[in-house]
């Protein structure tokens, strides 16, 4: 459990100090191996990402210091970026990465990329030879985390940006996208981007209808979509499953009647308007026609910032399993820490039994082979006997924050430490 | 025996309404694996049970509780044919609990009325039962679909999020499985009421239209027919035919209670 951390990330550092400290994907098996080669060092994973970059490194005995091997690598004066970092150790690195690999140290909690940044972060660390066991368990526990929570709460599981709430809804009432056709009415930045998220998630075509052609043409060419005359718009448009509207017209563009007509020439067949432009241009009535379904900027915003809230809630659940789960880690970790000293006590007292029986044999004279189990079960009872305290007391200090120093005594006490002899320490 | 199988039925299908009252909680998750499987499994069971009642009885409907059981068949049959075309297991939240309620009065049932009457021994009247069956199966499952259809646009026209309601399946798969069960059903509806109507004639006379069951079970056929027409030529579809197919099926509920009140069609023995 010597874990080390430090790092720096989009609360903690601006995106200029951000920026001086990642470490581009081509130098990071260098940068693993160099942390790896760094005094006090035994297993290094290094992770960099737009919003964070991160140092772990698994120590044997003592402590390593992580900022001196910063300021070395990067060339800068601690003073330079000392205030941006933080800096966790044993437990609280295990909590963080937790927390890291669940996306609740995300800048938007619970966005699903992280997980994978950290997977192949782990996977390059692997393969420089950086991490070993320790690093192993803690990753693997912390993806198994990951996994809770995204299958135990719903942390992941709205949209949380107006592009991402406009597909979601087109799903709602679209079931797949693939095959429907968006028409984009105005060529602001705004519906540009819904256009590429519906794409995205199978849309079929792209058309565009501008007051300025040129800049039609321009937008139609970045979707290979297609463009037609604003003086047109309201002979085609009825074809548009999806319309998104962001045009400077003063006035409502899209009215209830034309609503209606536009349901009448499609059969009925749905139709999802999606106005961003401000002074709104389709009208709110257009919502009441039976078949039409208008969301405008403020609608997508509200449905935005209720997920949000959403899944404020639902961090807070995700937090009470990452803590379960470090305790859990934390635990499961002493307990196999005293494992070896109780291995070696037990190997101890048993060549301490067989020479003192090989001692006494001559003694004894033959024996019947009931007298030589009776010594044998004899010799037994008082070593079980006498190991069950120390045993027992190992056990639940393994539970204790005290349990290296309980360790310690009892190695000392049996004498296990003595070269020559087997055993390993933590 | 077929009353055992049924009782084994009605555990597995005691999942599905466990389902049913889970399905819109994160709760439900886990249930949503395991349920087809426990269904379908349950369906084995179910049929097996109705295979021996027509085998051991030798008829299909020797008494109400038969009758119901057939029923519940026939609902979760349509059921599984749509799942295994649009994997959705939303209409689930309305069908399982229905299965279930009439697997579970069909299998508690200790003494159930007897269908005396020598006529149901007759293959006309199983024929005639077994298809207007069938089209109740098919109308029932268009209902759920619609429920589920209103409750969807509701939410999404009024832009509210309504809290649980957001995990309900899209508007165009429900429209789609709504019309395609009609479809379905129609050609079973109208077959079983043209064997009705030629038994009826038969045993009758021309006196069998007056019956309050018969005139309901032609109102219902009409509104059917309406709706499938307009929807077919004008493309009526989303929420007037969603609300056109619950009409059909309030008069569809009428025309099955209208057995108390009909002297055509009441077979139990007094």
């Amino acid at each position: 459990m010597n874990f080390f951390l430090i790092g720096v990330n989009h609360n903690s550092a601006p995106v200029e100090v951000r920026e001086r400290l990642a470490i581009p994907e081509d130098r990071l098996g260098e940068a693993n191996r160099r942390l790896l080669a760094y005094p006090g060092v035994e297993e290094a994973m290094v992770l960099s990402t737009c919003n964070r970059v991160e140092l772990l490194a698994h120590c044997m005995n003592g402590s390593t210091d992580l900022r001196g091997f910063l300021g070395q690598y990067f060339a800068l004066e601690p003073a330079d970026f000392d205030k941006y970092l933080y800096e966790y150790r044993e437990r609280e690195v295990v909590r963080h990465v937790f927390r890291v690999a669940s996306s609740l140290d995300s800048m938007v909690v619970g966005e699903p990329q992280i997980l994978g940044q950290i997977k192949e972060a782990f996977a390059l660390a692997r393969a420089a030879g950086a991490a070993g066991g320790r690093l192993d368990a803690l990753l693997t526990r912390a993806f198994a985390v990951a996994k809770r929570v995204r299958s135990e709460t719903a942390i992941g599981s709205s949209a949380v940006s107006v592009a991402s709430v406009a597909v979601e809804l087109a799903q709602k009432i679209f079931g797949s996208l693939s095959g429907q056709k968006v028409f984009l009415v105005g060529a602001g930045k705004m519906s540009e981007l819904a256009a590429r998220h519906l794409l995205a998630h199978g849309a079929g075509s792209i058309f565009v209808v501008n007051r300025t052609p040129e800049r039609a043409q321009q937008l139609a060419d970045k979707f290979h979509g297609a463009t037609f005359p604003y003086q047109e718009l309201y002979d085609h448009v009825d074809q548009a499953d999806i319309v998104i509207t962001s045009t400077g017209a003063p006035h409502a563009i899209f009215r209830r009647e034309h609503g209606e007509r536009f349901m009448s020439r499609r059969k009925n067949r749905p139709m999802f308007f999606i106005d961003i432009a401000v002074p709104r241009d389709v009208d709110p009535e257009m919502n009441k026609v039976d078949g039409v379904f208008l969301y405008d900027i403020d609608d997508l915003q509200q449905v935005v910032s209720s997920h949000v809230a959403g899944r404020r809630r639902e961090a807070e659940r995700a937090q009470a399993i990452v803590d379960g789960e470090v305790e859990r880690f934390a635990a499961r970790a002493q307990t196999l820490s005293v494992v070896p000293t109780i291995v070696s006590l037990q190997e101890q007292l048993e060549l301490v039994r067989q020479a003192e029986i090989d001692r006494v044999r001559g003694r004894l004279g033959a024996l019947t082979p009931e007298q030589e189990m009776a010594v044998e079960a004899m010799t037994r009872g008082i070593v079980n006997k006498v190991l069950h305290t120390p045993i027992t007391t190992l056990k639940s200090a393994a539970r204790e924050p005290e349990a290296t120093s309980v360790i310690e005594l009892i190695r000392h006490l049996f004498n296990l430490d003595d070269p020559g002899k087997k055993g390993s320490g933590e | 025996m077929s009353l055992l199988w049924l009782r084994v039925a009605l555990i597995f299908y005691g999942v599905g309404l466990a389902y049913a009252l889970l399905a819109l909680s994160r709760r439900g998750d886990w249930l949503a694996r395991i349920v087809v499987p426990c269904i379908g499994l349950g369906f084995a069971f179910h049929l097996v049970s109705l295979v021996e009642d027509a085998a051991g009885a030798g008829h299909l409907l020797g008494s109400v509780h038969r009758a119901e059981s057939l029923l519940a068949f026939l609902i979760l049959a349509v059921f599984l044919l749509f799942y295994s075309g649009y994997r959705t297991l939303a209409p689930g939240m309305f069908v399982f609990p229905m299965v279930f309620v009439l697997g579970l009065t069909a299998a508690i049932g200790q003494d159930p009325p007897q269908f005396s009457s020598p006529l149901l021994r007759s293959g006309w009247i199983i024929l005639h039962v077994a298809l207007v069956f069938a089209g109740y199966g098919a109308l029932f499952f268009s209902f759920a679909a619609s429920v589920i259809y209103i409750l969807q646009e509701h939410s999404l026209k009024a832009k509210r999020s309504l809290g649980i309601l957001e995990r309900l399946p899209a508007l165009d798969t429900m429209d789609k499985l709504g019309y395609r069960s009609l479809v379905l059903g129609f050609p079973f509806m109208t077959l079983g009421l043209i064997a009705g109507a030629v038994i009826a004639q038969a045993r009758f006379g021309p006196a069998y239209f007056h019956d309050p069951k018969i005139v309901l079970s032609l109102l219902m056929w009409v509104v059917y027919v309406v709706l499938l027409y307009s929807r077919w030529h004008a493309g009526w579809r989303g929420r007037r035919a969603a609300y056109l197919v619950s009409v059909i099926f309030v008069v569809a509920v009428g025309a099955w209670a209208a057995n108390y009140f009909s002297s055509v069609h009441s077979f139990i023995a007094q």
